[in-house]
């Protein structure tokens, strides 16, 4: 009988989490809402730079997460309760990072132009840390169910 | 004078017939050729013949949009398709061991050794592309139909070798692990998306202080394709990176591994 692989589960769903809530970001707030621009020409060239590498790296986040996942479900270690743990801490933390890095350190963008910004940056910073705190409680959950599995299995 | 159809036919012949030749002589003895191979070979080929035909080519001197097509296109989406059509194996294949150990030995050899590296083969292909744009050649490309010519061609060659360093199902020795592989990927592109900000934002500052009519339209046609490579640039990303994860997936595949209750008696000793 197959151990359901309780970290290796909650570490590729998070990468799913992160490349998924950057998709939300892009589709959503990019192209219907246009909260954000393109590109608002305010940008330094560094944190332009920094700005596309992250930007490729969560496209390629998401592809990975889905193909580790892909490959402990064929191996039938899937621990379903730590992915779903793990895809929203991840979802969560990359709101928050959003949140504090790019629109406020780098200064890449804001979340909306022409408003007055504090509610939205509160809203924002505060779904992300919403998402981040279930995630953690869910991944907490099922450490102790693994846990709890292992204890009434048999000896190793 | 414009060189009209003949890019296409060219194009079109030199890449489908040569394929053709070697599934012909591909002995029965080998694994039947998988048709998917064929399908991704002859997608490549007819991207690349689009991307040189005539409505777009000829539109290209003047427009830049019709040169950022031809640039996603030739450097990023008929590579996939060739690469994935697995041409060093079908040749390795078809061509009878003593030619196939020639062909071997020059896979082998040092200087596509370095050049098939994914960091050499992104210079190529992402750096010279900062080359080209953010330098005087830009306006050399645009006035000398030779110049455009060879540009098309570079992005083809290296947008190949880019492709095959990163997501290549064909033999080559000491090919960098996945890992390595992604990273290198998420660097090019990543600067890839940056020089298409770049080329955006001084596109939108050309147009605010050009007075002429058609100094605004081709600042305008300019912040397009530099959307267009942005978000192009994003899809062959993906495409890309699908491409590298799969085969990563097909290797761990239970068939391609140890069985399991091997790797355990091996621990356990």
């Amino acid at each position: 009988m197959e151990v359901p692989q309780h970290r290796r589960s909650a570490r590729a769903a998070a990468l799913v989490g992160v490349g998924l809530m950057a998709a939300v970001d892009e589709v959503v707030f990019h192209q219907i809402l246009g909260w954000h621009h393109f590109y608002d020409l305010g940008t330094p060239a560094a944190a332009l730079l920094s700005d596309g590498v992250l930007h490729a790296a969560e496209l390629v986040l998401l592809v990975a997460g889905g193909f580790l996942l892909a490959d402990l479900a064929r191996d039938r270690v899937l621990d379903r309760a730590a992915a779903w743990g793990g895809a929203l801490t991840g979802a969560g933390a990359f709101q928050v990072f959003d949140g504090l890095v790019n629109h406020k350190v780098l200064g890449v963008h804001q979340v909306r132009y022409g408003v007055d910004l504090l509610a939205y940056d509160v809203a924002w910073n505060a779904a992300g840390l919403v998402l981040l705190a279930a995630g953690l409680l869910v991944l907490r959950g099922a450490r102790r169910r693994s846990r709890d599995a292992r204890d009434d299995g048999p000896a190793p | 004078m414009t060189p009209g159809w003949w890019p296409t036919a060219l194009a079109t012949g030199a890449l489908l017939a040569p394929y053709a030749v070697g599934l012909a002589r591909r002995p029965p003895t080998l694994p039947a050729w998988s048709p998917w191979r064929t399908a991704a070979w002859v997608t490549g080929a007819l991207l690349v013949a689009v991307a040189v035909s005539p409505p777009l080519a000829g539109l290209a001197a003047t427009d830049h949009r019709a040169h950022m097509v031809q640039h996603l296109l030739l450097g990023m989406y008929a590579p996939l398709g060739l690469v994935l059509g697995a041409p060093a194996r079908l040749l390795l294949g078809s061509v009878g061991p003593a030619r196939g150990r020639r062909v071997s030995h020059l896979l082998h050899s040092a200087p596509v050794h370095v050049l098939s590296h994914p960091v050499p083969a992104a210079v190529l292909d992402v750096g010279a592309l900062f080359v080209l744009y953010l330098t005087p050649l830009e306006a050399a490309v645009r006035a000398e139909p030779l110049v455009r010519w060879l540009v098309l061609g570079h992005f083809l060659a290296a947008g190949c070798l880019f492709t095959w360093s990163i997501a290549g199902t064909d033999p080559a020795p000491r090919r960098p692990v996945v890992r390595a592989r992604a990273l290198v990927l998420v660097a090019a592109a990543g600067a890839h998306a940056a020089l298409a900000k770049l080329l955006y934002a001084r596109a939108v500052r050309a147009g605010d202080v050009h007075a002429s009519h058609a100094g605004a339209h081709d600042a305008a046609h300019r912040a397009d394709a530099a959307v267009w490579m942005y978000y192009g640039g994003d899809g062959a990303e993906l495409l890309l990176a699908v491409a590298l994860l799969a085969t990563w997936y097909r290797r761990r595949s239970p068939r391609a591994r140890r069985p399991a209750g091997a790797v355990g008696h091996a621990r356990a000793r």
